[in-house]
This record gives structure tokens, sequence and C-alpha cells, in this order.
């Protein structure tokens, strides 16, 4: 079991409102998922040749030394186990410095919108650790982790993220992960960790990278993805979400003209500030939602 | 209101008590309470279950999964949507949900009505023993799913593989539905039908025409081992 949660501002005088609304949307769904908690938030994009890289590091970890070694070129802003490193440089020389002289430093994305934040924890821990309630941005895609097929620990934690701007969270379980990695690796597609989700989320970004629209790259996965899934996925300018074609994983959806917001129960969403008057339904399965952040 | 009236009345707002405690109060000696309202159920779960006494419960709100799990003899209305397994395994009495319901409705209901005003998810009345079901809108996929007995009634549309594996459940379907599952078939509406359909749209308060519904029944080919089937059904 799982809990996911998206929420897209539509009113953009309400983007300042982003975190503050989905914190009580995240520990909703704390029964879901009390091992780990993640949250990716997709902010005003970066000027082109900008780039930010999301980092995770191991407890007790001193940045002092990681900001020396990337110089003047990266701006770095820490906050507990994470920090948000901004750079005109080019990402992948980035990636390789890091890899090299800070192996325990995990990269959690990489884009022009998208910061990421995940952990072993309740969602109350990381919602408080990372300061959630207090991020803006266009939307985000969040989820709770109860762990079912691979250990708990923080690469294993939800979202996943693949090329830049794109990730994914997913409620469910995929039975054929190890198939769909041996088709990635050979292309050159490295994998962070050991959970069922990465492959999708990466051979999904793998997929449009190679030409598919999102819609196109989900469809194709109805036979490729074998398995249980509600997948909820953001990208610079959208949020989807599908589900395969039992739906055996919950999900509702809740639309006014300021937002749209997902959660795989209505407990994430009674909150919300005019969801007495949203319009509520359930994505029906093996259809493709998604929805544009307003420029 | 008067006092006798009063005292016939609960009222508790689950955003101040705890769930466990109304349903600790649904399950004792009721003495004079008639009616139980249940305020800002935001979604909770495993609202009035194991219901065992003649009380008429509002939900008033939005409920989570489970909602009226077990029913035994009270009347319970969901003011709002209900989440997975509503009514499941329901015994007697009636449950109304306004507005839609997510998948497995009164699943293994062996008694009682389910009325679900707006659509259903995937799998309503999987395995039902009994009940009987109303469904205003539409059923999603799988719905009656190795249903054994009672009725399901559905005034929109069916999914895909309705009624696989049916035992002696019957469907009527007003709409169109996408497909049979494996062992259903469409079979003609006697005058008892017609008759069967109109009673339970008058219990569940909808206005159709029931000659417009068609019946789906077991073709009862699959309650013997058939060795020439060679896995095909």
């Amino acid at each position: 079991m799982c809990g996911i949660v998206g929420l897209m501002i539509r009113n953009p005088a309400l983007r300042d409102r982003l975190g503050e609304w989905a914190r009580p949307m995240l520990i909703g769904m704390t029964e879901r998922g009390p091992d780990s908690a993640g949250i990716a938030v997709f902010t005003e994009p970066l000027p082109e040749g900008r780039r930010k890289l999301s980092l995770h590091a191991p407890d007790g970890f001193d940045w002092a030394p990681l900001a020396r070694e990337l110089g003047p070129e990266v701006e770095l802003a820490v906050r507990a186990n994470h920090a948000i490193a901004t750079t005109s440089r080019d990402p992948a020389s980035l990636r390789a410095q890091l890899k090299a002289a800070f192996p325990q430093v995990h990269v959690l994305s990489a884009g022009r919108a998208i910061d990421l934040y995940k952990d072993v924890g309740t969602p109350a821990e990381i919602a408080d650790k990372y300061g959630l309630a207090g991020l803006s941005g266009t939307h985000l895609v969040a989820h709770t982790r109860m762990a079912t097929e691979s250990a708990v620990t923080p690469e294993n934690a939800h979202p996943y993220t693949a090329g830049e701007d794109w990730c994914l969270v997913h409620n469910g379980s995929l039975s054929n992960p190890n198939s769909l990695r041996r088709k990635l690796e050979p292309l050159g597609i490295a994998f962070d960790g050991d959970c069922d989700t990465e492959a999708a989320c990466r051979w999904l970004e793998w997929r449009m990278r190679e030409g598919d629209t999102l819609e196109q790259a989900l469809r194709r996965g109805f036979d490729e993805l074998d398995g249980f899934y509600t997948f909820l996925m953001g990208s610079a300018d959208a949020l989807a979400i599908v589900r395969d074609g039992f739906a055996c994983k919950p999900a509702l959806v809740a639309e006014t003209d300021d937002w749209v917001a997902i959660a795989s129960e209505y407990r994430s969403l009674a909150h919300l500030p005019g969801v007495e008057g949203a319009r509520l339904y359930e994505p029906q399965p093996e259809r493709i939602y998604a929805w544009r952040a307003a420029a | 209101m008067n006092a006798a009236v009063d005292a016939a009345t609960r009222v508790f707002d689950l955003r101040a008590v705890p769930l466990r405690e109304v349903n600790r109060f649904l399950h004792s000696d009721l003495g004079g309470v008639r009616e139980v309202r249940i305020e800002h159920p935001d979604g909770a779960h495993s609202i009035a279950v194991g219901m065992d006494a003649p009380v008429h419960v509002d939900i008033v709100g939005h409920a989570g999964y489970y909602a009226a799990g077990m029913n035994k003899h009270a009347d319970v209305v969901v003011h709002g949507n209900a989440g997975p397994g509503v009514a499941e395994n329901m015994m007697s009495g009636t449950v109304r949900v306004k507005g839609f319901a997510s998948v497995s409705a009164a699943a293994s209901a062996r008694g009682g009505l389910l009325v679900v005003e707006g659509d259903c998810g995937l799998r309503c009345g999987i395995s039902l023993k009994g009940a009987d079901v109303v469904v205003g809108g539409s059923v999603g996929s799988f719905s009656m799913f190795m249903a054994q007995a009672g009725r399901l009634v559905v005034c929109g549309d069916a999914g895909d593989a309705l009624g696989d594996s049916l035992y002696e459940a019957v469907i009527y379907v007003r709409g169109e539905v996408k497909s049979l599952g494996a062992d259903a078939r469409f079979e003609d509406m006697t005058e008892a039908d017609v008759a069967a359909v109109a009673h339970l749209l008058a219990r569940a308060g909808l206005d159709h025409d029931p000659r417009r519904f068609r019946r789906i029944a077991s073709a009862r080919s699959l309650y013997h081992w058939n060795v020439d089937a060679n896995q095909e059904y």
C-alpha cells in the first residue's frame, strides 16, 4: 500500500499556498504509507541554460566541503539532509564531479523547474524536516510509502525521476521491473535503486526521449508495464495520472477553478478550501488524465 | 422540536469525536435513539460498520472505505460519495449513497438493499451472496464477478466482463453492456423479471420503465468441469 498526492494551483495568485495546502494532504496519507515520503515541487522554471539539482546526503553530512569542491559556479541552498545546487554548468559534468568526490551524495532530480525532497520517516516528519508548508510553485507530486518489494531507504522512496523535470510516484506493484531494466540498461540508462517504480519511471522517460508524447508512452505502457498501478506524474508544466485496467489502486480527483487536487483517498482532500464545491471523480482505468499549469 | 424527538436523535461531529467512540455508541444498547447523524466524515474509513439495530444513520459528507459494512437492520444514508467496499458483507437493512461509490460496492453482501444514486466503480457486487443492489448510474468492469445470489439493477451502462463466472445471481441493465464475462448471457425478460425490476426501482426511488431493462444470468456451463475446454472460457 502507498499514498499518492498531487496538487496543481490553477490561479497564479494562489501559488504561495501550494506547500501549505499540500502538507495536510501528505499527512492524510500516513496510514497508507508510514515508512518514507517524498515531494517533488515544480517552480517557475529557471532561465534557459540554468539548471538545479536536488541532492540528498546521509545523516550528519557536512555540506561545507562539498560547497568548496563545487566552487562559486554552483549556488547551494541546504536544508537538513538536502540541498539544491543551482548552476549554469553542464549538469552531466556536475553529476560526475559529485559522484567522484562525494559518492554518498545522491542526485535526486535535475531540471529547470523541479525540486525534490524524499527521505525515510513519517509523512509529518518529512514535511516538517523539509519545510513543505513553506514551499511554493505551480504544482507538486508527493508520495507516502509502505514498502512491499524493496528496502526502506531514502533512494527507494518516491518520487522517482529520470532525465530532466520529470517525476513519477506509484501506488501498486509491477511484476516485470527486472525485464524492463534489462531492456534499458544496455541503452546506457543507469538505475539508482532496486524499486520496481524506478523501472516504470525510466522506461516512460526513455519512450518520451525517443519521441513519444506522454500519452503515447503511457498507451504503450499498457502492454509493456505489467502489474498494478496508479501512476501520478509531474513535468515542468503538467500533472498527469493513469490507472491500470483493473484499477485496484485508488485515486480521487477534485477540481475547482483555483486548483486540481489528486489523492488516493478523500481523507487527503477534505481540508482543501472550496472542496465542498469541487467536481469529484475517480479516474477511469486505462484513461490518461493530464492538466497543464497556467503560464 | 419536542423532548421526545430530541432524545431519539444523536449527533456526532467526527472532527471532534473519534470514530471509534461513534461506532462503539452505535454498537451499544441505543435505548430510545432512532436517528444518528454523523457530521464531517471527511472520508474516514469504517463509519457505521457492524450495525445491528433498526436505527437510521445519516453520514453527512463523503465516507471512506467500508462504510456501513456488515450492516444488519440499520438504514444508513451517505449524503456524499462512498469509498471502496461500501455495504460489504451487508446482512440486512438498507444503505443508500447519494453520490458515487468506489470499487467493490456490496462485495459479498448476503441481504438487504444497497442503492447508489450515482455511478459505481469496478467490481460492483463482486461475490454477491443474496443482497439487492440498485445503481442509478453506471457500473465499472468486472461487476458481479462470481456473484452467487441476489440481484443487481443498473440504470446506466456496464463495463467489461459483466457477470463473469456468475452463479445464481441475476443482473438487469438498462443501458449498454460493454462486454459480458465468461458464462454470462442475455436472457429474455419474463413478467416476473419486470415485476422484480419495478419493485427494486420503486424501493430505490428511481423512475425508469422496467421493460427497458435486459436480463443477464449464468449459462451454467462452468458449473461442471469440462475436460475438453482446454482452459479456454
